[in-house]
């Protein structure tokens, strides 16, 4: 039963399973374990960020596309729903579904566009394409500001059942009241979970092995019969079609869209920096690189601004240690990681349990 | 490369034929440049003319290095963007301290102030590309995925280092004084500055191109572009080769990055990989590795942007993009290809 769920692509180590458990249960019952609207947030961003990530490593990791315009899908999907929901007065589940719909018609069309156009060239030339695209797309969200609300971005309320303030029975359960916050974010839970384990399936299908020999050696995967330009441009549409969902939860969680939070190249390089920390090709990579880097991100920042208090009087290393440059030092373990272990935390965990 | 060598040299006339010329994209500058002349006033049209050409020259002394990088050792240097920011700032340390030259009303005082902070900028930028290149990139060689994965990272660190070093706060960098402010041409204003930037990315152009084709390290390096296992085979240490034009092309993007933090007079971090984006277009349009491409093609990208902002503000978000898909419709490797893609 487990196996099949999983696609029969098991975690394959003791410590990365009871990781996962502990990870899965985390999610699973964060309202009522962490009280509180700021571990609720970390939660729900650590789930949608699973899918993005994981979504990003279909690409990076199984097919060895390097693209930058991930986060213009992820932007699509997060603003689908906003402006959809910001141009009515009365937010209901139709005009949120239609402007999913656009969203995810819109990122079908550009991502086969864009993988029809730049795919058939090598890796580099499609990087810097995508890198392109990706930055004028941006530039354009947040200069059409009639449309997008610009820099600002544009806040929106959402549908009744899921706004803060509804409440769903009077008593609470387990000493949480059941609100609108409570149900969505279950509704986003459920949704990424479901979306990761499509990405499981799909990458354990004769489907994702073609990606993965092509891959390895594309020539190779050609020579066998397979017309890798085709697995290519599917394997684009789909990841991308998976990061305009998880846009789309996003932006049903926060209730705003803006271009910092969902188009912005500081997304793209976080996702990068979780993919290869995590561990390329490995969708269980995803999870542990994306827990461990919006925890990082939202709690080490505190311990980073009290060791720099305690440095203040050397000039460099106090600021080396602010908490602003916490990237500085994810860089580096970046840089680090794609030398020195390339297959990532998951990968070495399942190294050490073969080597055994 | 169709070049073949006769077997036998019977008569003078049957030598080396003479390379292809392809003047064809030469000619989409002043075409460009003619064609919009009818929608624009002319003193309108030259202000416009003279800022796109400063604008592409300036993008063009940041691209020739990554281009030039890319067709020796087909390493795609995606940090190229953190040698303009490192640039621009380590400029500062001279014209910070100096700012009392930079106020005087006198050019040769502020010439020569500008001058010791590019020279700064370029000796900073060039080791930092020369330890960059040993320490990021060497371990990574023929394997494109982990260059780009690479590259990115130390992208990541410098802009970090930068906010370390200099702070995080942005910082004001004021054009010298007699730069400052227009010459009058009739009616069509020139900002001083933009003159002096068409001049300078003039010189650049015109240094790169006599070293290329005038000398032997010139000869080595496009010998190098065209067919690298064969200039190792014959005894020339590529490697070494690399590692210089590595530095220099870090040297002219720090160049470039005190020209264009002069021009827009502030200083962020973030100001390299900004630019970038305009960079790798630039680069793709011209074809990777050629430097004449890479000329035209940021001449190009910026007079359509300075056009389309006249005529069409809206459009000119995306004036960059439709110029790269019409250029690749045509030329699908760009203007000019080593036919290396």
């Amino acid at each position: 039963m487990l196996t099949r769920l999983l696609s029969g692509d098991l975690p394959r180590s003791r410590l990365l399973s009871s990781v996962l458990v502990l990870i899965l249960l985390g999610l699973l019952l964060a309202p009522f374990l962490f009280p509180g609207a700021r571990p609720l947030n970390t939660a729900a961003t650590i789930c949608v960020y699973i899918v993005l990530v994981a979504s990003y490593d279909l690409l990076l990791g199984y097919t060895g596309i390097v693209s930058f315009a991930h986060t213009m899908f992820y932007g699509i999907g997060a603003y689908g729903i906003g402006i959809a929901l910001a141009s009515v007065d009365e937010p209901a589940w139709s005009v949120m579904l239609i402007g999913l719909a656009l969203a995810l018609a819109l990122t079908v069309v550009l991502a086969f566009v864009i993988g029809l156009f730049a795919l058939r060239v090598r890796a580099i030339f499609y990087a810097m394409i995508t890198l392109a695209v990706a930055s004028s797309f941006a530039v354009l969200a947040s200069q059409l500001s009639d449309f997008t609300g610009g820099e600002d971005g544009r806040t929106f309320s959402v549908p009744e059942l899921l706004s803060p303030g509804f409440t769903l029975m009077d008593q609470e359960v387990f000493g949480r009241a059941v609100d609108g916050k409570l149900i969505t974010y279950y509704i986003v839970f459920a949704g990424c979970a479901l979306l990761f384990l499509f990405l499981l399936r799909l990458v354990n299908s004769p489907f994702g092995r073609v990606l993965q020999a092509i891959r390895e050696n594309e020539f190779r995967a050609e020579a066998i019969g397979y017309r890798t330009m085709y697995y290519r441009i599917v394997a684009n549409v789909l990841a991308a079609v998976v990061a305009c969902l998880a846009g789309a939860l996003m932006a049903l969680w926060l209730r705003y869209v803006g271009p910092k939070t969902t188009l912005g190249f500081e997304v793209m390089t976080d996702i990068l920096l979780i993919v290869v920390i995590g561990g390329m090709g490995t969708m269980y990579g995803a999870v542990i690189g994306a827990t461990l880097f919006i925890l990082a991100q939202n709690y080490l920042k505190t311990l980073m601004g009290q060791a720099s208090e305690l440095l203040a009087g050397i000039p460099m290393l106090a600021s080396a240690l602010h908490p602003d440059r916490w990237m500085l030092w994810l860089g580096v373990l970046f840089i680090l990681s794609v030398y020195f272990f390339p297959i990532g935390i998951v990968g070495k965990l399942r190294l050490r349990r073969l080597r055994r | 490369m169709s070049a073949t060598l006769p077997v036998s040299q019977t008569t003078p006339d049957t030598a080396l034929p003479a390379a292809r010329r392809d003047i064809l994209p030469l000619l989409l500058v002043p075409a460009l440049a003619l064609a919009v002349l009818p929608f624009i006033s002319l003193p309108t049209w030259v202000t416009l003319t003279v800022a796109g050409l400063a604008m592409g020259m300036m993008i063009f002394i940041m691209a020739s290095g990554l281009t030039l990088v890319f067709g020796l050792m087909s390493v795609l240097n995606f940090g190229h963007g953190a040698f303009v920011s490192v640039g621009a700032f380590s400029a500062t340390m001279v014209l910070l301290p100096m700012r009392g030259w930079l106020e005087a009303d006198s050019l040769p005082a502020n010439l020569g102030v500008l001058g010791l902070a590019v020279l700064v900028a370029m000796l900073v930028t060039a080791v930092l590309g020369w330890a960059f290149e040993r320490v990021v990139i060497m371990p990574v060689y023929g394997q494109h995925l982990k260059q780009i994965l690479v590259t990115m990272g130390g992208m990541i660190v410098s802009e970090q280092l930068i906010n370390v070093i200099w702070g995080a706060d942005q910082i004001a960098l004021p054009l010298p004084a007699s730069l400052r402010g227009a010459i009058f041409l009739g009616d069509a204003a020139i900002e001083k500055y933009r003159l002096l930037a068409v001049v300078v990315g003039l010189a650049v152009f015109a240094a790169m191109f006599l070293t290329l084709n005038r000398t032997r390290i010139g000869l080595l390096i496009r010998a190098g572009v065209e067919n690298g296992e064969m200039v190792e085979a014959l005894g020339y240490r590529v490697r070494r080769l690399f590692v210089g034009v590595f530095a220099a092309g870090s040297a002219l993007a720090g160049l470039g990055g005190v020209m264009w933090g002069l021009y827009k007079e502030t200083l962020v971090a973030s100001m390299g990989s900004e630019i970038m984006v305009m960079v790798f277009i630039v680069v793709i349009i011209g074809g990777l590795g050629s430097i004449e491409g890479c000329f035209i093609g940021a001449l190009l990208m910026a007079l359509l942007h300075n056009y389309a902002g006249f005529l069409a503000p809206k459009l000119n978000l995306v004036s960059n993009i439709v110029l790269m898909i019409a250029i690749l419709m045509w030329r699908p490797a760009g203007l000019y290809s080593k036919g290396k893609l």
